[in-house]
């Protein structure tokens, strides 16, 4: 029996001089491989009991996961109605276009050899002709007021060039609107961009304060997570320093807190896509409602599995970071006296 | 295996708990450290389990030179030495089996190898049948067993104990007591922080005595008094 207890006969013989004494000599006992694979039995056993501690006290926990979902929600919110907001209009923003006004006396014929000029143009894409016969046909139907129009001797509407442009930035806009009004046929040219222009620095706009909101709210998420974790580190002072004394790196000690940082951080984002994609859920009948009536198949995009990846990658992330300040500020205080 | 040179520890409150200590234990001794409390017994034992720094001189042990220890190396030096609580220690969280695994799962065991030592260990301080139960529900004595046995579970080369039968009625203490002498039987040098002169009496070990921070006694004790 005395033979199991007995020192091993590496460490009863004389030391070598303690210059040449490194930690690795000390430890060597245990072999390099072993104490890997223990390492990583050490990473796997943290992350099981990581979660056995969440749900050991579920009420605490889920409210801290609560408040990170929550939190995280929010901005995730803001974003994925940007994104559906900028997909429906992506039908009518893109390409902004310049209405060419005719005169009333220019020839046809004059008018179809400026539009095969433009077409010619490399800043042009695209040259549609309406004549005042269509312009009139199109405004009767559209406008209901056909009847104002029949009493009219003669066609009040002239010639329209539809000109798409191939660029979209503005000052190649402002170029090629510019050329249209020096032409001889133009009466003028209306460069309809404000509202382009509008739309686009809303959606920034948007962007921005969503982005804003993300960062305080990331800090927000932070915060709760280094003070959860403080309170893990003093419930847990007792056994971190009797580790400590029987010979635990700081590493080691850090371990468990860093995984349920980890796992705060991870149920939180998961409740957070829970909340988002209830709230898409909830409100994806009104929009279907409301694109039909404006006669645009637009349907509300869910969160999607990329979403989920990302909101719960995030969430661990900062999960794993506020245990990060939680520990380097709390667990080297807690030293042995 | 434990040298003192010159050895003087000032807290930062200005007070000398230890003033230029020299001394020396041999591999494979059993020594005895006695003294009044504030004598400067536990800055000795927290100067050779690296929670403190001398002041002045040098500590070495194994060979290895405290004072050049660096942060970082603490925790293996640390675990070749097994250390022994007044108070035992032990978390209660968890059972006894886990208590003792705490230094193999610190210094990276495998899960086999940590089963076989743990069960050693705890055989020899006669608590095998209690290795799944929570050390709550132990009574005193062998609550101490079961921090005896997590101190010596690393095979450790020297064992540090603070007062290891303060709280314990003397037959308690002769049975830790035989413990201790039984790992020095093996070749584990010992060294045994107690006040419990009657029992360093009848042990006929080597004694150091320290007052006031000097050490004013080394000797084998036989019938003159310690002090």
């Amino acid at each position: 029996m005395n033979q199991r207890i007995k020192p091993s006969p590496a460490r009863t013989q004389p030391q070598a001089p303690e210059r040449a004494r490194s930690t690795g000599a000390v430890t060597a006992r245990t072999g390099m491989g072993d104490r890997f694979g223990s390492w990583l039995g050490h990473h796997r056993e943290m992350w099981r009991e990581s979660w056995v501690r969440f749900f050991a006290s579920p009420m605490s926990s889920g409210m801290t996961a609560l408040v990170i979902a929550i939190a995280l929600a929010l901005p995730a919110a803001l974003q994925l109605g940007l994104t559906n907001f900028q997909k429906a209009v992506a039908g009518w923003d893109g390409q902004p276009q310049i209405s060419v006004f005719l005169h009333k006396r220019a020839k046809e014929s004059a008018v179809t050899s400026f539009a095969d000029n433009l077409r010619g143009d490399p800043l042009v894409a695209e040259v549609t002709y309406i004549s005042p016969e269509q312009a009139l046909a199109e405004f009767q139907q559209s406008s209901g007021l056909g009847d104002a129009l029949i009493g009219m001797d003669s066609n009040p509407l002239p010639a329209v060039l539809l000109v798409r442009p191939r660029g979209s930035d503005s000052a190649s806009l402002e170029f090629l609107a510019e050329r249209l009004r020096a032409s001889a046929l133009t009466d003028s040219v209306v460069l309809d961009m404000a509202w382009v222009q509008r739309l686009a620095n809303l959606t920034e706009l948007g962007r921005r304060m969503s982005l804003g909101l993300a960062f305080l709210l990331a800090l927000g998420v932070l915060l709760v997570v280094v003070n959860s974790i403080r309170l893990h580190i003093e419930n847990r002072r007792d056994e971190i320093l009797v580790v400590k004394l029987v010979g635990a790196t700081d590493a080691f000690v850090r371990r468990p807190f860093l995984y349920t940082g980890l796992v705060y951080g991870l149920v939180g984002g998961l409740i957070a896509w829970l909340l988002v994609s209830l709230g898409v859920w909830l409100l994806a009948g009104p929009v279907r409602g409301l694109a039909n009536l404006y006669g645009s198949g637009f349907r509300l995009g869910g969160p999607g599995f990329t979403y989920l990846a990302g909101l719960a990658g995030g969430a661990a992330l900062l999960g794993l970071t506020g245990a990060w300040l939680a520990v380097a500020r709390h667990i080297s205080a807690i030293q042995p006296r | 295996m434990i040298q003192f040179d010159n050895v003087n520890k000032r807290y930062e409150s200005g007070q000398d708990a230890l003033g230029r200590v020299s001394l020396e234990i041999d591999r494979a001794e059993m020594v005895f450290l006695t003294g009044h409390s504030g004598a400067g017994k536990s800055t000795l034992l927290k100067l050779l389990t690296a929670i403190e720094r001398p002041t002045r001189g040098s500590i070495i042990v194994g060979g290895q030179n405290l004072n050049r220890l660096r942060n970082g190396q603490i925790p293996y030096y640390r675990r070749n030495l097994g250390i022994v609580f007044q108070n035992h220690q032990l978390l209660f969280d968890r059972s006894v089996f886990d208590n003792v695994a705490l230094p193999l799962s610190v210094s990276g065991c495998s899960k086999r190898e940590v089963g076989r030592r743990v069960r050693a260990a705890l055989d020899k301080v006669g608590l095998l049948h209690k290795e799944k139960q929570n050390p709550i529900v132990l009574s005193g004595g062998e609550q101490q067993r079961v921090g005896i046995a997590r101190a010596v579970v690393n095979k450790p080369a020297l064992l540090v104990a603070d007062e290891p039968t303060g709280n314990l009625d003397p037959q308690l203490s002769e049975e830790i007591m035989g413990l201790f002498r039984q790992f020095n039987a093996v070749g584990t040098t010992v060294l045994i922080a107690s006040h419990d002169l009657e029992l360093i009496a009848r042990m006929r070990q080597r004694v150091l005595t320290l007052q006031q921070g000097q050490l004013i006694y080394d000797g084998y004790p036989s019938r003159e008094p310690a002090y």
